[in-house]
């Protein structure tokens, strides 16, 4: 298993996330995850290279439903919950750089 | 009168009414809410007015629900049309659904009163509700000790008698745990039972919705009406409900009971002591105890805090300030979503999401979430190979009695151990619930915690009838 | 022009494309809310659509059967998959994750095949959800860059997508647009889209690199906003000459996303590697696995029609035309070639009937409502000489404004029959002697001067003159 967290690793974990975290946080963010991450070694000691990762407690499938249309949610119902909304629409600041 | 079955009673036979149970409810809640803070709202007038509705179609002599006038409160992560839903997070508050969950409708069509919105550890991460962003609930037996969590404003409002019945929600024991704490029933049923639609998802392959009442038939009844299938949600098991008041006078004589011996270790004393009454009482009623190993089982913390956080890092990623709940304003996109999430959610969220994350991200997949993910198929596995030898097993809820405030606080690891014995039935999928056995040396009360295995929901109400008759 | 001939220097290109096509389904991928282009904004949202908190997914069955329909018309194995999260940020995203296909995808190993029987591999051909629509307002260029904010319609959001993946096989951008027209005739014939490159119900992603023969595959960039088949042949030749010109004067190419403007003829950067997003997939723990069973995959590709590539063939070996060409392409495309075959049936000359069809049947949908005996009748006249080239052309056209009619009859009403060689010669001599100046001018080479004769001889035939042979009969004269 890896080597424990970098603060480097918490901050570039933390962009992905889009939580903005100042050096001190980063700081305490690195020490408690790190502390987590040590505990997590104990499974390092198994052997799982013959096991199925398990990703459904119960194995169902082909749910599907049918093509068949229901109303859609009143819009000014759902704008009213909006943070900023403008001519129908949700309104967002721009993005500044190339992140599209 | 606190039982959900004899005010359903008392209101179908004419001998009470729907608005009389409610403002009785509505007066416990007025004396005692305000030191407890087990809701986030509570919608008085609103039930007044259910309640009425229901007495009108009583005396009309109309067909009434299951749950006819019963005061019913829900955790505040699930969704209720044009009525305020937060997760007791700033990042939610102020926000009403603009539908109902699959589990609100039920209620509401078995004639439920609902009460209000109780009170969570933020988007039900946590064991206590010392992580709600609205201030603590306090444990209604004492008021200087923790309610459990996450559900922890569900379990005091039943514990409190603010309400007959109360749902609460359950990933890693957010049902079970907090049920102990309070010393009322709180059970978790079978992944795919209950409908999560409308759940705000934490961690979708663990959350499953359930009841908290004051006793077993309570329980039994509650899940009853929301159990079933729900075809929003693809998870949900495409089967009925169980039957399930009907087997609960039906004892436990000839059953298997499994007693664990390689239980994790840390359990408090006057909790262990309990247990062992939970067994001799048991045999006294007919079942066997039998021995049962489950080798994995120390691994399901690592497990579980590599799987939950990994799924609740995607599952609150919409939480970014452009549709819906609170956005912190900012010149750019960018700078608006981290201004959002960074004020909007409250360290333990923020340290899962970013657990999760990681564990989820490029290089550290295969080490971390893919492991884990293995390790719940070995813990599945240990549990199909003990429900080869017994029926049902018995543990504690919780190593220990209720807690004081900020006793765990400050140790993210130390509150995560509480989980210990209620994690396991998540991973695998089964259901389990949390019956009060006696209290301990600090008078507070001790839960014994029934599992099955999958769609075992009848053998375990069975044991957990039976564990009531002889606490 | 488009092929590798074009690169200096012996350098090759490779392409490969990733197209998106919106599925022709009354509701979302995976909610019920209404899949319609072009409603009011943010009129076909519930709480899957907006990833409000709470809502869960269900699969469509109808997209899945339509995916399939794609995967067995381009020649894929159907088989069990499932479903990922694709995590990223992005207004246009509700859930700030994508449910996709990711290891285990609907469809795979595939091909398709191009005129000059060139195969092009379909490595994947996969199910996922489309985004919302953002736009962008304030700035100068209404792009995202340097706008002032963006507003949000998730009409768009969830609408069934199937992503079809090709193998880098495609070594020109002649063939990468044979490639996108011959995808788009496959899905609308099975209906899958409607395949509206001009509305986005079919986009383009173009993956370009350049290398030399017997050397590994150069550095690949891909191209987004590709919204024309005429622009995906421009972006590859002008991304191909980009990369060869960039490494010949001593550079490297970088792995990037680029962005093509249609309106400059350029690609130019939008992302590099270096800054693209971790997506941390993992299984979607709200769905559960699709495992196609045996008899409903055997049941779609029983009901799948004919495809574009056998119908054109069939059709043009009937009327003698270039399988390869226009008029199959573009009658199949229309769906007219039955209708060609009715023709035929009723004694229409082969190719004459094709020919009229793709000429002037553009707005007549599949089953034109030309009676096709009465079609027929007229490329017979037009075959015996009794009418001229010209005259059928007028006589097609009042064939269609009527719907139908006895062509004989329409001839001779508007007073057409054909003119025998002779007299049209005597018209052409008088048109010389009428035209004398026009004449010595188109003797000496002015081919403008023919115009003016031709008229001449049209006025006086009264339009019964056939151009074609008037010009034919100029010429030989010019000769001698």
């Amino acid at each position: 298993m890896s080597e424990s967290i970098s603060k480097e690793t918490v901050v570039k974990v933390s962009r992905l996330a889009r939580l903005s975290l100042t050096p001190e946080q980063a700081e305490k963010m690195t020490s408690q995850l790190a502390g987590m991450l040590e505990h997590f070694r104990d499974i390092d000691a198994l052997d799982l290279s013959d096991v199925e990762p398990m990703t459904q407690p119960y194995p169902l499938k082909n749910v599907m439903r049918e093509d068949v249309e229901a109303e859609s949610l009143d819009r000014q119902e759902v704008l009213d919950q909006a943070p900023a909304a403008e001519s129908g629409r949700f309104r967002v600041p721009p993005t500044i750089g190339f992140d599209v | 009168m606190h039982k959900l079955v004899e005010i359903v009673a008392g209101i179908t036979s004419g001998s009470t009414t729907a608005t009389a149970v409610v403002e009785e409810h509505l007066a416990r809640i007025k004396a005692r809410e305000g030191e407890i803070h087990a809701f986030n709202l509570v919608t008085a007038e609103q039930a007044r007015k259910d309640a009425a509705k229901i007495d009108e179609d009583v005396k009309a002599g109309k067909v009434v629900g299951a749950l006819a006038g019963v005061p019913i409160a829900l955790k505040d992560n699930m969704c209720t049309r044009g009525v305020e839903t937060t997760c007791s997070s700033k990042i939610l508050q102020g926000w009403k659904p603009p539908y109902d969950a699959t589990v609100v409708t039920k209620l509401r069509n078995a004639g439920a009163v609902i009460v209000g919105k109780t009170n969570l550890d933020e988007f039900a991460m946590g064991s206590s509700t010392e992580n709600s962003a609205f201030g603590p609930t306090k444990n209604p037996l004492d008021i200087s000790r923790v309610p459990g969590g996450s559900s922890g404003g569900s379990a005091a409002a039943v514990s409190a008698g603010f309400v007959a019945a109360s749902l609460g929600s359950d990933t890693g024991g957010s049902i079970r745990q907090p049920a102990a704490l309070c010393g009322v029933v709180g059970v978790k049923p079978t992944y795919g039972t209950v409908s999560r639609y409308g759940l705000v998802a934490f961690a979708s392959s663990l959350d499953q919705v359930g009841p908290f009442t004051s006793d077993v038939r309570d329980a039994a009844t509650l899940l009853e009406v929301i159990s079933g299938h729900d075809p929003m949600d693809s998870t949900s098991i495409p089967q009925p409900a169980a039957s399930l008041v009907s087997v609960l006078d039906q004892g436990v004589k000839g059953m298997r009971i499994g007693r664990v011996t390689d239980l994790p270790e840390g359990c408090e004393p006057d909790v262990l002591e309990r247990l062992e009454a939970a067994f001799d009482a048991m045999r006294n009623a007919g079942a066997t105890i039998v021995d049962v190993k489950l080798p994995s089982l120390q691994y399901c913390l690592t497990a579980y805090y590599l799987i939950a956080p990994a799924e609740a890092s995607s599952n609150l990623a919409r939480y970014d300030g452009v549709r819906y709940g609170n956005r912190v304003d900012s010149a750019d996109l960018n700078a608006m979503y981290a201004a959002t999430r960074e004020s909007g959610f409250g360290e333990e969220v923020k340290r899962r999401i970013m657990l999760g994350t990681y564990a989820l991200s490029a290089g550290y997949f295969d080490a971390y979430y893919g492991k884990a993910l293995k390790v719940r198929r070995l813990i599945s596995d240990d549990f199909a190979r003990a429900y080869q030898d017994v029926d049902v097993i018995l543990t504690p809820t919780s190593p220990s009695t209720a807690f004081k405030f900020g006793s765990k606080t400050d140790n993210p690891l130390a509150m995560y151990l509480c989980d210990v014995f209620t994690i396991p039935t998540n991973l695998a999928g089964h259901p389990a619930m949390s019956v009060p056995f006696g209290v301990g040396s600090d008078s507070m009360p001790i839960g014994i915690q029934v599992l099955a295995t999958t769609m075992g929901e009848q053998t375990m109400f069975k044991v957990a009838a039976e564990l009531e008759r002889a606490s | 022009m488009s092929d590798n001939t074009t690169l200096p220097n012996g350098w090759q290109l490779v392409v490969g494309l990733e197209v998106h096509v919106e599925l022709a389904t009354k509701t979302k991928m995976f909610s019920a809310s209404t899949n319609r282009f072009g409603d009011e904004p943010n009129t076909n949202i519930d709480p899957v659509t907006l990833g409000l908190p709470g809502a869960l997914p269900v699969l469509n069955k109808h997209a899945v059967e339509l995916a399939m329909r794609i995967g067995l018309a381009l020649n894929c194995k159907v088989q069990p998959c499932t479903f990922h999260r694709k995590n990223y940020f992005y207004p246009d995203l509700p859930k700030a994750y994508q449910i996709t296909q990711y290891d285990h995808p609907l469809n795979v190993d595939g091909f398709l095949m191009l005129p000059g029987d060139v195969r092009i591999g379909i490595e994947r051909a996969h199910l996922e959800e489309d985004t919302g629509k953002s736009t962008h307002f304030g700035g100068s260029s209404g792009r995202i860059h340097g706008s002032d904010y963006s507003l949000l319609d998730y009409n768009r959001a969830g609408v069934p997508l199937v992503e079809i993946v090709s193998r880098p096989d495609i070594r020109t951008s002649e063939q990468a647009r044979q490639y996108v027209a011959e995808l788009r005739a496959i899905l609308l014939a099975v209906g899958a889209s409607d395949a509206k490159m001009e509305e986005g119900s079919m986009r383009c992603d173009v993956n370009v690199s350049v290398h030399k023969a017997g050397t590994p595959f150069g550095t690949r960039c891909e191209i987004k906003n590709v919204n024309s088949i005429r622009s995906v042949g421009r972006a590859i030749d002008y991304e191909a000459r980009r990369q060869v010109d960039l490494i010949e004067s001593g550079g490297t190419v970088r792995q990037e996303t680029r962005h093509w403007d249609d309106a400059t003829g350029r690609t130019e950067t939008l992302r590099t590697k270096e800054d693209a997003d971790d997506y941390r997939y993992f299984l979607e723990p709200d769905l559960v696995p699709l495992v196609p069973e045996q008899s409903w995959i055997d049941q779609v590709r029983a009901e799948l029609p004919v495809l574009p590539a056998r119908r054109r063939n069939a059709l043009a070996e009937l009327c003698g035309v270039d399988k390869d060409g226009e008029s199959a392409f573009v009658v199949v495309e229309r769906g007219q070639d039955e209708y060609v075959v009715e023709v035929i049936n009723c004694g229409g000359d082969p190719r004459r009937s094709v020919i009229y069809v793709q000429q002037a049947f553009a707005e007549q949908g599949p089953k034109p409502k030309v009676p096709a005996r009465d079609l027929a009748a007229l490329t017979i006249l037009e075959r015996d000489a009794k009418v001229t080239s010209t005259q059928a052309k007028t006589l097609l056209t009042d064939l269609i404004e009527a719907g139908g009619g006895d062509v004989v009859a329409m001839a001779a009403k508007r007073g057409f029959e054909a003119l025998d060689t002779g007299a049209l010669e005597a018209m052409v001599d008088a048109a010389i002697a009428a035209e004398p100046g026009a004449w010595q001018k188109y003797c000496a080479g002015e081919e403008k001067a023919l115009g003016a004769l031709v008229g001449a001889i049209m006025k006086s035939s009264k339009g019964k003159a056939d151009g074609k042979a008037v010009t034919a009969i100029l010429q030989s004269k010019r000769k001698k």
